[in-house]
């Protein structure tokens, strides 16, 4: 197990380089869907599989064919990763890698004082079950609230992606 | 007549309704006859009114009519009521009659004028809010009426605004008169404050309870400030000789009927409270005699004919405020009666000289015009009129009814004991004689005269007003002995502390003759005391004098200036500087937040991000 | 072999979070920064996942579920709006829609 948890943490680090890296958008989103898979295993060594399973339906499964059918409509090819490749210099990476380089600084700082872990992960496996029973006890609320932030998403993609929307804009009425 | 005799005021008013809003689209015809017969009719109505009161006079009980009530509070009801007693008849008849005929003249003298029909809506306007001020039997009332005359002397001495001077001498008429209507305001307040009501009978029942207290002096002294400045006496006089930029009906309207007598009107009206207060009896009379000498001198030295006469009905106006403070109720408002007449009299001629002078006002300019014959010829009606006028308003003994009020007033500053308020009033009734007929002279003497034609039938319109003000300027004084006591009825009447020796009643009739010969051997074409009158007019003082003694200089040193200064010194706010501090350091949290709001996307991460870093960072460290 | 240890998993889900936000800085094509941004809620997702694992309690799975929803909520949102975006600017360019300044 802890092993498979390094390895697919491994992996789901260097597909995740690569997924901010590629200069094609359907090259980073199969690197992506490589990266949800490594997490899923990694849910799975840390005694989730539901979590997993999750993981792989709804994000690789449902939110991964979203982008795919993005791509698909607007078509982008070589022109649009040609832009982005010119976009892509060294100058430009550098200040964000400085600022991720602090917060991780930040953390190996805040493990290093201990945090008052005990230092594993109990080889628990936490059942299905179990998270529905917590999903309709306690996190009942939640569970509605989510419902309805999914409702206002439905109606908000259909609004956005209706055709006959009249274009807004140009006489700075909309996005401008 | 009883229960219709608020027709009087209320006609001139409806003339105005009718003329401010369908006078653009009247033909100057209609304008003319809907102006002068709202005063007609208001004339007829008062004359049936007076018919009717008199009838039944023996009762001696005033005409009351309660139109509607205004409004209630608790502790004061004010109601819309008219009064008509002999004092509110007598000025009512005068203020309508003489009204009626400056109208008549107005229609000859600004015919052709191209805003006849606002002249008229404003003339109806101001002889409408004179006679509500006139019969009004409510002291709120009063004022409404009052400055209703405020209002359209203000508009009326605009009248021409398209030169500034005249919008100037509007203005200031306007707002010099206000500092005594606020005065009279606050009196006004006051009386509703202590006696509950606004009424004046029963105010000026109420008031005499409170006799041993002060009240009744403050009172008196604040109608007494309103009273100066509707009459332009010292020290609110200063509006009255600018107050002639208006056309010359205006000038004879503001100055025989309306407006400046209403101060005179204010304190016979409230003389309960007069009556009561020694200190404001002697302060009316002080002013009247300072403002009669004080103008009466100006006068002398004027060169605008218009202005002369001014300054000769502010120094009338002191002898009414003379009589009124010495006691002489009756005879001060005789006064107005007889002054009523024979200045619209003048005004009126001086009018039609003026004009057949195409506009010239100076009596030197007049004159010269006259020999050389380059102006029309002057109409013998003019001449004749002003003469009548002149010595009238000179107070020529037995003939003029100038020299009847006059002499009551001058006698009984001497009766009620005022030396040297009688004294001054002499020298004024010399003066008077000097200054007008000083003019009269200059104008006419020698001259010779020649007929002038107005052409059509609008003579009329000329010579039926000043023909019968010419007679009226003879004939009211002979009225003195019916209606010294009818005005009796409601003024107090003072018993005399001293007898009245043969030289003091002789004086005042002689000494108007003196003037009169002086002026004829100083301005006569054939002036024997040249000499003197070279030293007169290039005496030192000329000037000052000519400007009505300097006090335009004093209060524009006194008040205008500071004022502009402090105006000057808070020009830029300095509280608002507080405020504006506000804005400028909001002004710079915007110009900051803004600057930031790039509107790319990655910058605001970057900086969600930097402000991450910084909190954790903060967070681990401390 | 040692069970997996708490601190490692977190600096994994960290190191996912940090590079997904590198994305989001440095890359200008809009599905890029969406793709980014789900890096990052994935990585938080991880985060819960092994703080229940911890304890062996279930919230964590269940605060996981409620940041999927979450992720399906923004996606459906986000691509809408990059599909009007798209068809108003002609380009992907984040940097094209910064005429909204202060």
């Amino acid at each position: 197990m802890t092993t498979s948890f390094y390895l697919a943490a491994a992996v789901a680090l260097a597909s995740t380089l690569m997924v901010i890296t590629r200069a094609r958008i359907i090259h980073a989103l199969l690197y992506f869907i490589i990266s949800l898979f490594s997490v899923s295993i990694m849910f799975f060594a840390a005694g989730a599989p539901f979590a997993a399973a999750l993981e792989v339906i709804i994000y690789a499964g449902a939110i991964m064919v979203l982008f795919l059918f993005i791509i698909m409509i607007l078509n982008l090819g070589a022109e649009a990763a040609a832009q982005e490749r010119q976009w892509l210099t060294p100058g430009i990476w550098l200040g964000p890698s400085m600022l991720a380089l602090i917060l991780i600084a930040d953390l190996a700082f805040l493990i290093s004082r201990g945090g008052g872990y005990a230092n594993g992960l109990y080889a628990v496996t936490v059942q299905p079950k179990d998270v529905g029973i917590a999903l309709y006890g306690p996190y009942l609320l939640g569970v509605e609230l989510a419902s309805l932030l999914l409702l206002a998403g439905l109606i908000g993609a259909l609004h956005l992606a209706r055709r006959n929307v009249p274009e807004e804009g140009e006489d700075g009425t909309g996005i401008n | 007549m009883e229960n219709l005799f608020f027709l009087i005021p209320a006609l001139p008013i409806l003339g105005f309704i009718a003329l401010a809003l369908f006078g653009r689209r009247m033909s100057a015809g209609a304008i003319r006859t809907m102006g002068v017969g709202s005063i007609g009719f208001s004339l007829l109505c008062a004359l049936a009114s007076a018919g009717q009161f008199l009838n039944a006079f023996q009762a001696g009980r005033p005409w009351v009519q309660t139109l509607w009530q205004w409004f209630a509070v608790p502790g004061l009801a004010v109601s819309v009521s008219l009064k008509l007693d002999s004092l509110s008849l007598i000025m009512a008849l005068v203020v309508v009659f003489v009204s009626f005929l400056i109208h008549v003249y107005s229609a000859w003298y600004m015919d052709g004028d191209e805003e006849y029909g606002r002249f008229f809506a404003w003339m109806n306007l101001f002889t409408g809010a004179m006679l509500t001020l006139v019969l009004a039997g409510d002291i709120l009332l009063l004022y409404l009426g009052w400055e209703g005359v405020g209002l359209c002397s203000y508009l009326l001495i605009g009248f021409w605004y398209k030169e500034p001077a005249n919008a100037r001498a509007a203005i200031k008429a306007f707002i010099v008169t206000r500092v005594g209507d606020t005065a009279f305001l606050i009196g006004l307040f006051l009386i509703a404050l202590k006696t509950g009501t606004l009424d004046i009978a029963q105010a000026s029942t109420s008031i005499g309870a409170m006799k041993a207290s002060g009240l009744p002096t403050l009172i008196a002294m604040l109608l007494l400030g309103g009273a100066v400045g509707k009459s332009a006496q010292l020290p609110l006089q200063t509006w009255l000789p600018d107050a002639m930029a208006g056309p010359t009906p205006v000038s004879a309207l503001i100055h025989a009927a309306t407006m400046v007598t209403a101060g005179v009107y204010l304190i016979a009206r409230m003389n309960a409270f007069f009556v009561l207060s020694p200190v404001a009896m002697e302060a009316v009379a002080a002013i009247g005699a300072l403002t009669l000498f004080l103008a009466a001198v100006s006068a002398l030295f004027q060169t605008d004919i218009k202005r002369m006469l001014a300054y000769s009905t502010m120094s009338q106006i002191g002898y009414m405020f003379l009589g009124l403070g010495v006691g002489a109720w009756s005879a001060s408002l005789f006064h107005f009666m007889t002054h009523a007449f024979f200045k619209a009299l003048l005004f009126m001629s001086a009018g039609v000289i003026i004009k057949a002078m195409h506009e010239e006002h100076d009596i030197f300019k007049i004159r010269k015009k006259l020999l050389s014959g380059t102006a029309f010829p002057v109409p013998p009606i003019a001449f004749w009129s002003f003469l009548t006028g002149g010595a009238a308003l000179a107070a020529l003994p037995f003939i003029t009814s100038g020299a009847y009020s006059k002499d009551m007033i001058i006698s009984g500053a001497w009766t009620s004991g005022h030396v040297w308020v009688w004294a001054l009033a002499l020298a004024g009734s010399f003066l008077t004689g000097l200054y007008t007929f000083r003019v009269f002279f200059t104008v006419f003497a020698g001259t010779g005269q020649s007929v002038y034609s107005f052409g059509g039938k609008r003579n009329l319109l000329v010579l039926i007003p000043l023909a019968v003000l010419s007679v009226f300027s003879v004939v009211a004084g002979y009225i003195k002995s019916n209606i010294i006591p009818f005005l009796g009825m409601v003024l107090p009447a003072v018993a005399p502390v001293k007898g009245e020796p043969f030289i003091v009643y002789i004086a005042p009739m002689l000494l108007p003759l003196i003037g009169i010969a002086l002026a004829w051997l100083l301005y006569s074409p054939r002036a024997k005391a040249t000499a003197l009158k070279a030293w007169a007019e290039a005496a030192p003082l000329s000037g000052f004098f000519l400007r009505g003694w300097d006090f335009d200089r004093l209060y524009d040193f006194l008040i205008i200036r500071p004022y502009k200064f402090a105006g000057r010194l808070i020009q830029t706010d300095p509280v608002d500087l507080i405020y504006s501090l506000i804005a400028v350091i909001s002004g710079l949290f915007h110009f900051v937040l803004g600057t930031s709001q790039t509107g790319k996307i990655r910058l605001y991460a970057a900086l969600i991000g930097i402000g991450t870093a910084i909190i954790i960072t903060w967070a681990v460290l401390f | 072999m040692a069970p997996v240890s708490i601190d490692n998993g977190l600096m994994v889900a960290w190191a996912l979070f940090v590079l997904g936000f590198i994305g989001v800085l440095v890359r200008r094509d809009l599905v890029f920064v969406l793709m980014s941004i789900e890096v990052m809620l994935n990585a938080a997702g991880l985060a819960f996942i092994l703080a229940g694992a911890k304890w062996g309690k279930p919230d964590g799975q269940v605060m996981f579920i409620f940041i999927l929803a979450t992720a399906a909520a923004e996606v459906a949102l986000g691509l809408g709006l990059v599909l009007r975006f798209h068809h108003k600017f002609k380009t992907l360019d984040t940097d094209a829609a910064s005429k909204m300044r202060g």
